[in-house]
């Protein structure tokens, strides 16, 4: 397996995954979308977020595709790229985006998974497309000079200072 | 591996604690919790059998202050360490930032202790990482106990160069926890900058 390299999120490329994604939440009809990192961080949120625990659900997201990844494994399957889930008011759809991505659509009866599928297909392959620029850009910069991380000229008082209580 | 948001000016780490089972991970996680501001903490997930063993992994996200002008967030993981949950564990060491290895210094763990740490570097490798490139600190836990093993027996066997950072700790009174999450969470973020020169 190989090493996935640090994902790195400028502002620039944000705005136009989310731009995406609000696109995706009023096309699909869907209540909420969230792309989180297979690591479980949250990359972008959009749609109704009010009472949602978004940390939360990022990381147990990004524990279900494991799991169901490796169960996949185990039957000779390399992955299992769509999951739905069903409940009696909110139903969760979840799809990986350029192998690293998970794109989790979250919607009720005021739409369908019909719908949802067919709007996850197109938003999927523009989020494909900006994440594999946004992976190739991570790269770059952190082989080359680039604007440098914030991290590079931190001092160990910075660090101590976080402790402090 | 780190993910840095310039968006939200965030950076986001993750660390694992591992460790044979009952040596105390989830007990970490949960002083950490307990004893947390409320501001700083989100809530903490445990995926856990009905005899709160844990099956999957625990999980807190931490939000220790700003370096910088940017947020530094930890999110903490425990896995389950029991031997037969080993694919559990391979995945929640995908991306790890650091590791806290908690060792259970009672007697009859002693064994226990060292095929976890082996099981360890192995599922590192399987990910193409080796403990000795990544911050790792160990935890001496449950010194409070009678049959605790010395120190120096603990050290001899898991740090046998002594060039770990490791910590004494009896977590169910807290005593320890806090000193072994500081000292790996500064690792963490000397390794980024490192990383990033």
């Amino acid at each position: 397996m190989s090493l996935t390299p640090q994902l790195v999120l400028f502002e620039e490329d944000h705005t136009k995954i989310l731009a995406v994604s609000k696109r995706l939440v009023s096309d699909a009809n869907a209540k909420a979308v969230f792309l989180v990192d297979k690591n479980g961080q949250m990359v972008a949120e959009a749609g109704e977020l009010v009472g949602i625990d978004t940390t939360s659900l990022a990381s147990l997201v990004a524990g279900n595709i494991a799991a169901t990844g490796g169960l996949a494994k185990i039957i000779g399957e390399n992955e299992f790229p769509v999951h739905f889930h069903q409940g009696e008011r909110d139903n969760v759809h979840i799809t990986l985006v350029a192998q690293r991505i998970i794109l989790v659509v979250v919607f009720d009866d005021r739409s369908s998974l019909g719908l949802v599928r067919l709007r996850v297909k197109k938003a999927g392959q523009k989020l494909a497309e900006l994440f594999e620029d946004l992976f190739k850009k991570a790269e770059a910069e952190l082989s080359d000079e680039g604007p440098g991380s914030p991290f590079a000229e931190i001092t160990d008082d910075d660090i101590d200072n976080l402790f402090s209580d | 591996m780190a993910f840095i948001n310039y968006s939200a000016r965030e950076i986001n780490c993750k660390l694992v604690y591992y460790g044979p089972g009952l040596c105390g991970k989830t007990t970490n996680l949960k002083v950490i919790y307990e004893k947390t501001a409320e501001g700083a903490k989100g809530k903490m997930i445990s995926l856990a059998t009905e005899t709160e063993r844990t099956l999957f992994f625990d999980f807190l996200p931490l939000a220790l202050g700003e370096i910088r002008g940017f947020k530094t967030r930890f999110h903490l993981y425990t896995v389950p360490g029991q031997v037969f949950y080993d694919a559990s564990r391979k995945l929640i060491l995908k991306g790890v930032d650091g590791v806290v290895f908690v060792a259970d210094s009672q007697e009859e763990r002693f064994e226990a202790n060292l095929e976890s740490l082996e099981n360890l570097q192995q599922n590192l490798r399987e990910q193409g990482l080796e403990l000795s490139k990544i911050p790792w600190v160990l935890q001496y836990n449950k010194r409070d106990l009678p049959n605790a093993v010395s120190v120096e027996e603990m050290r001899k066997a898991l740090n046998p160069t002594g060039e770990i950072p490791e910590f004494e700790a009896a977590a169910m009174s807290g005593k320890g926890v806090f000193e072994t999450l500081k000292a790996l969470a500064k690792l963490v973020l000397l390794e980024l900058r490192k990383g990033s020169k």
